[in-house]
């Protein structure tokens, strides 16, 4: 990486479906592209099991990015998870902005078993985008929310 | 006190030249819980996993965290040693320190820096693993056809000749759908009805299919291995145990000017009919609709001639419960009538006709014994127009795909036409030839160069008729789109082929996809054409898409051997990766409140309704339950569910939240 010292290392979270982004990142280290370490991958069966309390948790943990990706519509092993997932973002994302949480810092795609060099390039761009914005401090805003939440159950 | 063991994997150079695979092993080391870890060369190879063997054995371990390449390559590899081990292998888990780490980065601090926070998220993932057992699902070994066409005949015959039952069920009073229709099939031009029908007979005879004809699907429950179904026996009226199928209740029945189905509307049937000569079974029913006893109330001629006393007048329908094992969709397709098109004359001419007439009016069976006559005054056309493409390819109508067996027909009509009107012209308007197929393309060839038919490359723009000639206007786009005028005695129309009657309902009776032309979809278009998308259903024939005899045919073994397949397990074994719910000790028993948000999402309807009573049987409450032959383990609900009462093992709440959290702690 070309980055030096002192400069910022986000740490940054994938929530990944297993059939399709996962493999597409599988694909891109079958063709070797070479992309920056920050981001790490979690594996769900579905971007539709992707409880969005999980990507709370993240942040409050320390997560400066999240991507979630997973197949592109239509192409979903479960005919229809990626949608909900979709939906569920559309609705989350005002809820972020509710709490105070930028929505940049969480990015949403599709990447298929196919576009090894899109993975690349989602990982690169997002770190990029993250570095710009910083690291995120205000976690512990959500981590207090998260915790009151977890009370109540 | 969990007691993991960690294994890290060199592959070769594969991860060591950019991970310190040493160093990974001796900070796993270090982990809380972390009983016993080491890195080796090749994990995969015989020595490794004996290496991962005895370490399972001797350190007592109750998990593994592999550090190798994608889950996707080894984990059922690794699961197997672990399992030889006699640890579960659920307890296994699979680090990607290939493909998301040594391949995709430079060798440097941070990517063995990586590498263990990967390792160590697993680790925490494994703590929480719970052992799982795989699912065991009896499988009732019996087959349900639906449709009792060529696809269909195809399919019971597989199945019933691998040695299970089979029941075949048809809407229509006889098996043969539309291949019993054709006159001669191509490209070999073998008559349909020879090759056909002693395949019917023998689905008649087999002692392992049971036929139902005049019979539809009322409803599906269950799932595969275990459907139960229920097939609504509609009344045929006619004893088929008395009746002898001697026809004298049809030549006395005065209810003579019913179109035929059989002969697309060209010939004529009675109230009480067999559809064609040859019917499988050939017994009539009394078509309800036009019978004068049911309409009228009067009438019972056919009751009073009948010598065997097999008129059964006003018996309801009968409802039959079978329980299957699997079931094969072959319920076929339709075609397009002519009333479609209004610039060929909005069905008003009857020498406007489709393709499948034309097959009656060129059948040795048809209304005219085999003879071209029109439909209007039974005169020989001595010109004939093909229209191509009636439908398809437009998406105008509505129709953008291409039926795919019209080129092919239309070549045999025009060329059938030839043969039997020597001094007839044809002429056929097209926009492009498909031909794709086995000596399909020489067909065609042959249709122009030894017949003499006449292709137009063009769509017609308008039909219309003018001193008893029907004027065909269109364009020769190979001439610049010259105007083409043809007056002809007779007009083909190459009418779509579309979805049958009744196809949505049917999909959504028994929860299988369909696109927006409501032909079902397949699993996966090109590796999983024959299952739908519900395990245990599959598919077979122009239910899916307009498709040729030979397709139909190869489709209908396709799907029988995967119903072969499934039946030849003793026991249907599942990955134990799917949706639970929890329960608990009384008075609670379930966190689930019964507001089945994850019947909503769930997009295999395997949620299902479970009552919880008390001693005296009262329904205390109501919760989800998941139907484990049905669910798939994509999570959908979990993520749905309000009370987190409902968790998908494998991928938990508290194992996702555990990777979550060891991840970004590291």
């Amino acid at each position: 990486m070309d980055n030096n010292e002192s400069e910022f290392e986000p740490k940054i979270v994938a929530f990944v479906c297993n059939w399709c982004t996962y493999a597409g990142a599988d694909l891109t280290g079958t063709s070797r592209i070479k992309y920056a370490t920050n981001v790490k991958i979690v594996r769900f069966p579905c971007t539709g099991r992707i409880d969005f309390m999980l990507l709370l948790k993240a942040f409050a943990n320390g997560a400066d990015g999240i991507i979630v990706s997973g197949c592109h519509p239509n192409d979903c092993h479960y005919t229809s998870g990626n949608f909900h997932a979709r939906r569920r973002w559309i609705a989350f994302r005002h809820l972020l902005e509710i709490i105070g949480v930028d929505v940049r810092r969480i990015r949403f795609s599709w990447v298929s078993a196919a576009e090894g060099a899109k993975w690349g390039d989602l990982v690169n761009e997002t770190v990029a985008n993250i570095r710009e914005l910083g690291p995120y401090t205000e976690y512990t805003k959500v981590a207090q929310y998260v915790e009151k939440e977890d009370n109540n159950e | 006190m969990s007691k993991i063991g960690v294994f890290i994997c060199h592959c070769g150079e594969n991860i060591s030249a950019t991970v310190d695979c040493q160093r990974v092993a001796e900070e796993l080391s270090k982990v809380d819980g972390v009983a016993y870890s080491i890195d080796y060369k090749y994990m995969c190879s015989d020595p490794g996993q004996t290496l991962i063997k005895q370490a399972i054995k001797e350190h007592n371990l109750t998990g593994v965290v592999i550090g190798s390449c994608s889950p996707r390559m080894h984990e059922l590899t690794f699961r197997k040693t672990c399992a030889e081990a006699g640890l579960n292998p659920y307890m296994c888990e699979i680090a990607n320190l290939r493909e998301h780490c040594s391949w995709v980065h430079e060798k440097g601090e941070a990517t063995t820096e990586k590498a263990i926070s990967l390792v160590k998220m697993l680790v925490e993932k494994v703590k929480k693993d719970h052992p799982l057992t795989s699912i065991q699902v009896p499988i009732t070994k019996k087959a349900l056809v639906i449709g009792g066409g060529i696809a269909g005949i195809q399919a019971s015959l597989d199945i019933a000749n691998c040695g299970h039952q089979v029941i075949l069920i048809e809407k229509d009073p006889s098996i043969g759908g539309h291949m019993s229709q054709l006159s001669e099939t191509f490209p070999t031009l073998d008559c349909s009805q020879c090759i056909l029908t002693p395949r019917m007979v023998e689905v008649a005879q087999h002692p392992n299919i049971t036929l139902y004809t005049y019979a539809e699907l009322d409803s599906v429950e269950g799932s595969i291995g275990n459907f139960h179904v229920t097939i609504r026996l509609k009344a045929k009226s006619v004893d088929p145990k008395k009746c002898t199928g001697c026809g004298t209740c049809s030549s006395k029945c005065p209810q003579k000017k019913i179109p035929s189905e059989f002969n697309a509307g060209l010939g004529t049937r009675t109230a009480i009919y067999v559809p064609f000569p040859q019917a499988v079974p050939n017994k009539p029913v009394i078509d309800k609709e036009h019978c004068n006893y049911y309409q009228k109330g009067k009438c019972q001629l056919c009751k009073k001639v009948c010598p065997t006393d097999a008129i059964e007048f006003d018996k309801p329908d009968e409802l039959l419960k079978e329980d299957v094992g699997a079931i094969v969709v072959t319920t076929g397709f339709n075609v397009l009538k002519t009333d479609f098109f209004p610039e060929y004359g909005y069905g008003k001419y009857k020498d406007v006709i489709t393709g499948l007439q034309f097959e009656r009016l060129a059948s040795a069976s048809g209304p005219t014994l085999g003879e071209i006559r029109r439909p209007s005054d039974g005169q020989i056309p001595k010109k004939i127009v093909f229209v191509a493409c009636a439908g398809s390819r437009d998406p105008a109508k509505g129709i953008p795909y291409c039926s795919k067996i019209c080129c092919m027909y239309t070549a045999k009509h025009a060329m059938l036409y030839q043969h039997k009107v020597h001094d007839g012209e044809s002429y056929v308007f097209y926009m492009d030839v498909r031909a794709g197929g086995k000596n399909y393309e020489e067909f065609v060839r042959r249709a122009i160069e030894e017949d003499g038919v006449k292709y137009v490359r063009g769509r017609v723009a308008r039909v219309y008729e003018k001193d008893g000639k029907l004027i065909v206007k269109g364009a020769d786009t190979l001439l610049g789109g010259a105007p083409v005028e043809i007056e002809a005695d007779m007009v083909v129309l190459a009418t779509a082929g579309v979805s049958n009657n009744g196809a949505e309902q049917l999909a959504q009776k028994m929860h299988i996809s369909y696109d927006s032309y409501k032909f079902f979809a397949e699993a996966h278009p090109k590796l999983r054409p024959v299952e739908t998308n519900t395990a245990g259903i599959f598919l077979a024939g122009a239910c899916q898409a307009p498709k040729d005899i030979p397709d139909t045919v190869s489709g209908a073994s396709g799907a029988a051997v995967k119903v072969a397949g499934l039946f030849s397990q003793s026991m249907l074994v599942r990955e134990p990766l799917i949706a639970v719910v929890n329960r608990c000790a009384p008075p609670l028993f379930s966190t689930c409140v019964g507001c089945f948000m994850c019947e909503t999402a769930c997009p295999y309807h395997a949620i299902e309704h479970e009552e919880i009573k008390n001693r005296n049987g009262d329904v205390i409450k109501t919760v989800a339950k998941v139907n484990p032959g049905l669910c798939q383990g994509c999570g959908t609900c979990v993520a749905f569910c309000r009370s987190k009462s409902i968790d998908i093992q494998g991928y938990t709440n508290e194992e996702m939240y555990a990777e979550v959290v060891s991840l970004l702690n590291n």
